[in-house]
């Protein structure tokens, strides 16, 4: 095992942000009660996916001024880590959405169209299918070097859609999703002092633990895909 | 007449009564948290995770092994 300071620090990082996550008193909100605890996972996910996006495209980038088919393989496991996290945001905001703002109880709710109209909602699921068009696109082309250039390209406009479909559409929009005036998570007035200090380590936690699964997987994928890289 | 405007009244303050409930005292899991049950949750998010740092560490081994083997 390739040991490293950053593998340890996750690890520190993910237990403290269980234990303090569950254990440290938190604001008493009327309509999220403990469910405000959810920050330190759900909302994490959607950061981890932004970072592991960011260092795909740069990656992509650096492919593109490079040539070297190293950096599409990074670019390419970093995009598929960040839609595993978004995956997995998206289905953690499906429950906690369920049991908080969208209230089956609540008229407003009683029709799936209500909800399927939330626009936060929308943007998201726009924006993850962009990333599954990525890796639509990447395996219709055979050609190894087109293909790499494609998607890189491909990667960079993704990048580009990915913050107005998450950050900006929905601002733009009526939407009961908590957190539309304003950064989510970020803005200092709507959070906690007491909850930053949980906040910020879980999201890098969070990311490094995504990280360190990608760069488990580029390492696979540089073992079987040797043969051609040391051919070049 | 006064009876009725005493109901009224008594009516009213009971509807404000339950407003202040409402809105000062928001629940929140603290019974849960008292009978100590918070820690049996604590426990099984710890094992998930310890189970899931686990398999990443040996899967880092077995890449690690492999690695080595195809520098000789």
């Amino acid at each position: 095992m390739r040991k490293s300071w950053w593998k340890i620090l996750c690890v520190v990082l993910l237990v403290y942000t269980v234990l303090a996550g569950l254990l440290l008193p938190v604001p008493a909100l009327r309509q999220l009660q403990e469910t405000i605890r959810n920050l330190y996972f759900h909302v994490c996910m959607w950061f981890a996916m932004m970072i592991l996006f960011t260092i795909s495209v740069v990656h992509s980038v650096n492919y593109l001024r490079s040539l070297n088919l190293q950096k599409d393989i990074l670019a390419k496991e970093y995009a598929s880590t960040g839609i595993l996290m978004g995956l997995l945001g998206y289905a953690t905001g499906a429950i906690w959405a369920s049991y908080t703002w969208a209230d089956p109880n609540n008229p407003a709710f009683a029709s799936f169209g209500s909800i399927v109209r939330e626009p936060k909602l929308i943007g998201a699921a726009m924006a993850l299918l962009i990333y599954f068009a990525y890796f639509v696109l990447r395996s219709s082309i055979p050609d190894l070097d087109k293909r790499a250039r494609v998607s890189a390209v491909y990667n960079i406009f993704a990048y580009a859609m990915l913050f107005p479909s998450i950050w900006i559409i929905p601002r733009l929009l009526p939407s009961l999703h908590p957190g539309r005036e304003g950064n989510p998570a970020l803005n200092f007035n709507d959070i906690d002092a007491r909850m930053r200090m949980v906040f910020y380590p879980a999201v890098i936690g969070w990311t490094l633990l995504g990280v360190w699964i990608t760069t488990l997987k580029i390492r696979l994928t540089l073992l079987t895909e040797k043969n051609w890289l040391n051919a070049k | 007449m006064r009876n009725r405007l005493l109901t009224l009244f008594f009516f009213c303050m009971i509807s404000f009564l339950g407003f202040g409930q409402g809105n000062e005292t928001v629940e929140m899991a603290d019974k849960m948290r008292s009978e100590g049950k918070i820690y049996v949750v604590i426990a099984v998010i710890l094992t998930i995770l310890t189970g899931l740092i686990l398999y990443l560490v040996r899967l880092d081994r077995k890449i690690s092994r492999l690695e080595q083997s195809g520098k000789k």
